[in-house]
C-alpha cells in the first residue's frame, strides 16, 4: 500500500511536468523561421538501371557528424538508388581501423570498394588483398598522391595542394596582404596541404594558426587573439565551412578590418556569401566525390570503363562559389547536397 | 565502548599542557601554512606566474580587450567546471558533459525549428533534458553501484550517438537547422550571449555568468548544510551515511548540477553561433575536468573549492591565448598544457602533504 503510493507520488510530476511541456509547446509558435519556413525539395533523381543488383562498400576516415562528409555519403546514396546498388557505408578516423572496415568488406565478398586514403600506408595492405580477391577499388577525396601506385581503378577529388594554390592566386586578385590560415584539426594532412599551396601562390605573406575544430568558443577566442596579436593581417583563411562562420564573429570581436574566406560549403554559409560576410569559398563538391564513385563502380561493373582512363585522377574541385553565383548554388546547399 | 571510554580519562587526569604544545600536535600553525592547506592557493600561486610570464612576453597580451578574450574562453570552459568541480568534491566523475552540452543545444535548436516555436520553449525543454540526462546518471549509479567512471562513460556514448542520429532523423544534415529567425531569438540572445561595454572594451556575458554562479557555488560549498554533504560524501561515503547525510540526494543533485551547467553552456553555444555540428564537444568533459584538478580538487573526492575550477579555467584560457598573442610556434599547446597539468597535480600533492602534517 505504501509503496503503491510512494510511486504514483513520484510518477505524478512527471505526468504534470509532460502536459505542461506540451501546453507550452502549443500555445509559443513562432511566426517566423522554423520548418514552416522551409521550402521543401526533393533530392536529385534520375531514373533507376534495372542491372542486376551489386554491392559497393564505401570506407571512409570520417568522424561522426561532419558536414562535408555527410553530403559526400548522400552523393554516394544518390548514385547507389540510381544504379540498383547496395551501399554499405562505414567510417573511422582511426587508420587501423578503417583497414579493418575494409577487411570486413572483403570478407562480405562485395562487388567494389570506393575508400579514402588519409593515411596510405596503413591502408596499402589490405587494398591490395582486396585486389587480389577481385575486387574493384576506387578512391577518392583523399590519396590523390597513391592512388595509381595501389592499383586503384580512379579517383575522384581534389588535389589539396593544388586547391590552396587556386585560393592564394585569388586571394591575389582581391588584394589582401597578410593572411592567416586556420587549421582546426591538428596533424591532419589535407588541411596542412591546403595552407601550404595557399602560401605557395599567394604573394602576401602567410602563416598558420592552429585551433581545437570541437569547440567553438576556443576557436572564436583564438581566431581573436591572433588578429590581435598582429594587426596587418587583413585576410582570414578557414578550412570548414562552420570556422569560417566562427571567424566572421572573431574579426567583429577584434575590431580588424580583416576579410574571410573558406574552403567547403554549407547552407549557412551560402547565406554568409549572400550578405557578404565571407568573401568567397572554395568547394571540392563532396556530393560529386561521392556520386562518381559509385557511379564509377557500376560503369565499371557493366561496361568495362575506366573514369579517368586510369591514369588521371577525376579531379572535382576547386570550384569558386563567390557573390556572382552564389544563388544558383544556395538552393542545393539548402538541402545538404553542395 | 569501555574500551575507548578508558585511555580517554587516562588522558584526561594526566596534566602538562605545555609539554603538548612542546610536542607540536596541538600548536597553532603558522599563518603561511594554514594558508597553504586551501586548496586553491597552488592554482592561484601558478595564475599570477602565468599572467606576469604573458604579460611580459607578448605585447598585445597586456591590452584589456585581450584580458576579455581570454575571460571569455576561461568562462565558457569555467561554468562547467564549476558543477564539475562540486562533483568531483562528491566523489564522481562525469565523462559525459562534454557532449551534454551539445544534447542540449541540439535539443533547444531541433524542437524549435521541427515545431516552429518560440525559441524559449526549446530552451526549457532543453533544460528539462539536461537535467534528466543529470538525474539518470545519478540514478543509475546509486541502483547499480557501479563506478562513475564506468556509467557516465555509457551515458557518454549514448549521448554521443543520439546527437548524431536524432539530428539526422530530424533535419536530415548533421548540423542543426538555423533558427536565428525565430520568435524569441534575438531575447534569448541578449540572455545567453550578449555582450557588456565597460570602459569601451566588450566583455561577453558569460564571464559575469561565471563569477556569479562561482560565489553561489562558493555559498553552496562553505555556507550550507548541503557543502558539508558534498565533502562528507565525497571523504567517506559510508562514514557520512552513518552519520546520516543522505547520500543518494546528493549525489543525485551534484549529476543534476552539472546538467543544468551543460544546459546553460548548451545554450550560449546556440544562441551566439546559431547553429550547432552534432560532432561538437567531444573531448571537452576532460578540459572541465583539468580545471578542477589544476584548482586544487582532487581526483579521489572529499577536497576542493569552488574557487579552484575558476582559477584552473582562467589558467587555461589564458595558457590558450597567451601563446597565440606571443605568436609561439602552436605545434606545442598540448604539450604544455600537459606539462601545466602535471605540475598542478604534483603542487597539489605537496600542499595536502602540509595541509595533512600536524
Amino acid at each position: 500500500m505504501d509503496r503503491t503510493y510512494s510511486r504514483s507520488r513520484r510518477v505524478a510530476p512527471f505526468f504534470a511536468m509532460a502536459a505542461a511541456s506540451a501546453l507550452l509547446i502549443a500555445g509559443c509558435s513562432s511566426d517566423s523561421g522554423g520548418k514552416e519556413a522551409e521550402e521543401g525539395g526533393s533530392n536529385a533523381a534520375a531514373g533507376k538501371a534495372d542491372t542486376p543488383q551489386m554491392t559497393v562498400a564505401m570506407v571512409t576516415h570520417a568522424g561522426q557528424g561532419d558536414t562535408f562528409w555527410d553530403i559526400v555519403r548522400k552523393g554516394a546514396q544518390t548514385a547507389a538508388d540510381k544504379d540498383n546498388v547496395k551501399l554499405v557505408y562505414s567510417n573511422d578516423p582511426n587508420a587501423a581501423n578503417q583497414a579493418n572496415l575494409v577487411q570486413n568488406a572483403i570478407d562480405q565478398k562485395v562487388d567494389g570498394i570506393a575508400v579514402t586514403l588519409a593515411k596510405p600506408d596503413a591502408m596499402k595492405d589490405v587494398i591490395a588483398k582486396a585486389e587480389k580477391a577481385g575486387i574493384p577499388v576506387v578512391g577518392l577525396n583523399s590519396g590523390m598522391e597513391v592512388w595509381q601506385e595501389q592499383g586503384l581503378l580512379s579517383f575522384f577529388g581534389q588535389d589539396e595542394q593544388v586547391s590552396g594554390e587556386a585560393f592564394g592566386k585569388k586571394l591575389n586578385e582581391t588584394g589582401a596582404k597578410h593572411a592567416v590560415c586556420v587549421i582546426h584539426e591538428q596533424g591532419n594532412v589535407s588541411l596542412e596541404a591546403r595552407c601550404a599551396g595557399v602560401k605557395k601562390t599567394f604573394k602576401g605573406k602567410t602563416e598558420n594558426l592552429y585551433v581545437n575544430g570541437t569547440d567553438m568558443p576556443s576557436v572564436k577566442s583564438t581566431v581573436t587573439a591572433k588578429l590581435k596579436q598582429d594587426t596587418s593581417i587583413d585576410e582570414v583563411v578557414t578550412l570548414g565551412a562552420p570556422i569560417a562562420l566562427t571567424s566572421v564573429q572573431s574579426v567583429d570581436d577584434a575590431g580588424s578590418k580583416a576579410k574571410v574566406a573558406t574552403f567547403d560549403l554549407n547552407k549557412e554559409l551560402t547565406d554568409a556569401i549572400k550578405a557578404g560576410d565571407i568573401e568567397f569559398a572554395v568547394d571540392q563538391q563532396p556530393y560529386l566525390q561521392g556520386y562518381l564513385a559509385v557511379d564509377s563502380l557500376w560503369l565499371y561493373k557493366n561496361n568495362g570503363n575506366y573514369s579517368g582512363g586510369g591514369e588521371a585522377p577525376v579531379l572535382t574541385g576547386p570550384a569558386f562559389v563567390d557573390k556572382d553565383n552564389v544563388d544558383q548554388i544556395a538552393k542545393f546547399a539548402a538541402k545538404g547536397t553542395r | 565502548m569501555t574500551q575507548a571510554t578508558a585511555p580517554a580519562t587516562g588522558s584526561s587526569s594526566s596534566p602538562a599542557p605545555p609539554a603538548a604544545q612542546k610536542d607540536g600536535r596541538t600548536a597553532q600553525r603558522s599563518l603561511g601554512r594554514r594558508l597553504l592547506a586551501r586548496p586553491e592557493v597552488g592554482a592561484l600561486i601558478a595564475a599570477i606566474g602565468v599572467y606576469v610570464f604573458f604579460f611580459a612576453v607578448a605585447p598585445s597580451f597586456r591590452e584589456a580587450s585581450s584580458l576579455a578574450t581570454v575571460l571569455y574562453q576561461a568562462s565558457v570552459m569555467g561554468i562547467m567546471a564549476l558543477p564539475v568541480a562540486l562533483l568531483m568534491i562528491g566523489g564522481e566523475f562525469d565523462l559525459s558533459a562534454g557532449v551534454a552540452v551539445t544534447t542540449s543545444a541540439l535539443t533547444a535548436a531541433i524542437l524549435s525549428f521541427q515545431l516552429t516555436v518560440n525559441v524559449w520553449t526549446g530552451v526549457l525543454v532543453a533544460l528539462v533534458v539536461s537535467l534528466a540526462v543529470g538525474a539518470f546518471n545519478g540514478w543509475l549509479l546509486i541502483r547499480t553501484g557501479l563506478p562513475s567512471f564506468l556509467v557516465t562513460l555509457g551515458s557518454f556514448l549514448i549521448l554521443q550517438g543520439s546527437n548524431l542520429a536524432v539530428t539526422k532523423i530530424f533535419t536530415g544534415n548533421v548540423a542543426s537547422d538555423s533558427i536565428a529567425d525565430m520568435d524569441g531569438f534575438d531575447q534569448a540572445k541578449s540572455v545567453f550571449a550578449s555582450e557588456i561595454s565597460i570602459g569601451g572594451v566588450d566583455f561577453k556575458i558569460t564571464i559575469f555568468y561565471w563569477l556569479v554562479f562561482a560565489a553561489i557555488a562558493t555559498w553552496l560549498l562553505l555556507r550550507t548544510k548541503f557543502g558539508n554533504w558534498i565533502f562528507a560524501v565525497g571523504g567517506n561515503k559510508d562514514s557520512a551515511r552513518a552519520v546520516g547525510v543522505p547520500v543518494n540526494f546528493t549525489k543525485v543533485a551534484l549529476f543534476m548540477g552539472v546538467g543544468a551547467g551543460a544546459w546553460f553552456v548548451g545554450m550560449h553555444l546556440l544562441f551566439s553561433f546559431n547553429t550547432v555540428q552534432s560532432n561538437e564537444g567531444v573531448g571537452n568533459e576532460f578540459l572541465y575536468i583539468i580545471a578542477a584538478v589544476i584548482g586544487g580538487c582532487l581526483l579521489t573526492g572529499g577536497y576542493g573549492s569552488a574557487i579552484g575550477p575558476v582559477i584552473g579555467a582562467f589558467i587555461f584560457g589564458m595558457v590558450n591565448q597567451g601563446i597565440v598573442y606571443a605568436n609561439w610556434n602552436p605545434d606545442w599547446f598540448k604539450a604544455f598544457l600537459g606539462v601545466m597539468l602535471l605540475i598542478a597535480a604534483l603542487v597539489n600533492l605537496w600542499v595536502r602533504a602540509q595541509a595533512t602534517r600536524r
